[in-house]
């Protein structure tokens, strides 16, 4: 499998990345290539540029200096439909029920203008939208509100919720940080089966090791690798390991 | 014994202690009125019931003999009148503005200082102003309610669409939904029911620029009548009128509160369940 992918072109090029906020450098001089389909969970201690490299896969944080190439295009500046997000807190809507939430983007996709289907195309997107319920295990729960759900069937909403509209890639900031293990258990192994069947390409955030190492394919660790105590700002946190991980259970 | 900050009245006790100072007061009122009619049976400062009772079947069930009209319902129907534009206007402008200022920084930039400078401009000074521009029409009247209210509303609106979770927004844009998508799908549905918690706020102040600019120029209307009739020290009719708009206000109120439970019950289960929490 590396084989054929290493053959291909990357998905994700990055070149030369830093970023800073004036005189703080909070990232230097990154270079990474992720091919499609590859699983890279990101660890490090807080405050090392995590969240930061995640804004920027977003949309939301635009790199100071450096390339960032999506399909070898210039990556986009806001986020978009090509890469789905799944945040640890406040991912679903709570005005929405689960199956309104999940249907919502093929309404937004369907009907510009309103935002809304009616008739037939509304049949069919529900449709689709239970089926992806269903994937994760959420069709008994399609009228409920998501503060009806626990923590855990919320989360599993955000991802159908995603999923609904085919990402090329997902993104994920601690999606699984606020559950109890018993129950992060099972979002890993319905996490793995859902990334095992579409093959989307995955960032997960994470400061749980152990999660990085048994859910991805891929570790990246960010550290700061030189420190200046007089100057603290000076150096920002490059990729300390980049490990391939065995991805079969 | 339990702490006195642990001891919480029984049903029936809550509603008794609810009901004590308004007892009070009645009995406090008769007491003085009793007391005034002792010396002077004419007394008019502090009518007592029948006299209330007498002055209340003036304004509210017999005909006018100038007008051949019932004096209450024509002024509370200008009144309300007056006021479902004012507070009407106010809301329209409060969701619009208010939406657009706390979606867009675009908007935001030049609106918010604006209105925020707007909600210091005391209504009541610039009402002379709105009689010279406006006449002493209902148009004046209507416009001092939404140059009172419409500031507060729109402030809130914008902070109530500050606090939806940027995580929310970025997840909408991650769906690919446009700004007028978000707006229609994210944002107005979830700020709707503050603006009725918000018009809900803002009907005290409603009624006090209604009554203000009425007394100062109009030919009918609950605030009108009351300013007039102050003229004859008529109190029993001035106290029906103040007990009357007194109830108005507070109808207003639950009604708006029990259609805004009835409408977006997920706003109203959700905060249980968090306070639960």
């Amino acid at each position: 499998m590396s084989v054929a992918m290493t053959a291909a072109a990357p998905q994700i090029s990055i070149r030369r990345l830093w970023k800073s906020y004036g005189e703080r450098v909070v990232l230097e001089n990154l270079s990474l290539d992720v091919h499609a389909g590859e699983f890279v969970s990101i660890v490090g201690a807080s405050g090392c540029g995590k969240t930061t490299f995640f804004r920027m896969l977003l949309g939301e944080e635009q790199p100071s200096r450096g390339e960032m190439l999506l399909d070898g295009k210039p990556w986009p500046q806001e986020p978009g439909a090509d890469r789905g997000v799944v945040f640890q807190r406040y991912s679903v809507f709570p005005h929405l029920t689960a199956l309104a939430n999940t249907r919502l983007f093929l309404e937004v996709s369907g009907a510009p203008l309103l935002a809304r289907l009616f008739g037939a195309r509304r049949r069919a997107a529900d449709e689709r939208a239970m089926a992806m319920l269903e994937a994760v295990g959420l069709a008994d729960s399609a009228g409920k509100y998501p503060h009806e759900l626990s923590g855990g069937m919320q989360q599993r909403l955000a991802l159908a919720q995603s999923l609904v509209a085919q990402p090329k890639i997902l993104l994920l900031d601690e999606p699984f940080g606020a559950l109890d293990p018993g129950i992060r258990a099972d979002m890993h192994a319905l996490m793995k089966s859902l990334w095992q069947r579409h093959r989307f390409t995955v960032f997960m955030v994470t400061h749980d090791i152990e999660e990085g190492f048994s859910l991805g394919s891929r570790l990246l660790v960010f550290d700061r690798v030189r420190n200046d105590p007089q100057a603290p700002q000076r150096y920002g946190a490059r990729i300390t390991y980049d490990l391939p991980l065995r991805t079969d259970p | 014994m339990k702490r006195l900050v642990n001891q919480r009245p029984s049903r029936g006790a809550a509603l008794l202690l609810a009901a004590l100072p308004f007892i009070v007061l009645f009995a406090l009122y008769l007491q003085a009125s009793a007391e005034r009619h002792l010396e002077n049976p004419e007394d008019r400062l502090l009518p007592g019931i029948s006299q209330l009772v007498a002055g209340v079947n003036q304004v509210a069930f017999e005909e006018d003999r100038r007008t051949g009209e019932v004096i209450l319902w024509v002024d509370t129907l200008a009144s309300l009148e007056r006021l479902a534009w004012g507070v009407g206007v106010s809301a329209l402008f409060g969701i619009v503005f208010g939406t657009l200022a706390g979606m867009l920084p675009l908007a935001r930039a030049p609106l918010s200082p604006f209105v925020s400078v707007l909600s210091l401009v005391p209504p009541m000074a610039i009402l002379p102003i709105l009689f010279i521009v406006f006449g002493l029409d209902e148009l004046s009247k209507i416009v001092l309610i939404v140059l009172g209210v419409a500031p507060f509303i729109i402030r809130d609106i914008q902070s109530r669409v500050l606090e939806i979770p940027v995580e929310q927004l970025v997840k909408a844009q991650s769906l690919g939904m446009s700004s007028w998508q978000i707006a229609l799908r994210v944002v107005l549905p979830q700020v709707t029911p503050r603006l009725v918690d918000s018009v809900r706020l803002s009907l005290g102040s409603a009624w006090i620029f209604l009554i203000s600019a009425e007394a100062i120029a109009a030919e009918q209307g609950l605030g009108y009548r009351i300013f007039l009739v102050r003229r004859y020290m008529a109190m029993d009719v001035i106290l029906p009128y103040v007990a009357w708009i007194t109830l108005l206000a507070f109808v207003m109120d639950r009604l708006l509160a029990w259609g805004n439970r009835r409408a977006f019950g997920w706003l109203y289960t959700g905060r249980k369940a968090e306070e639960g929490a």
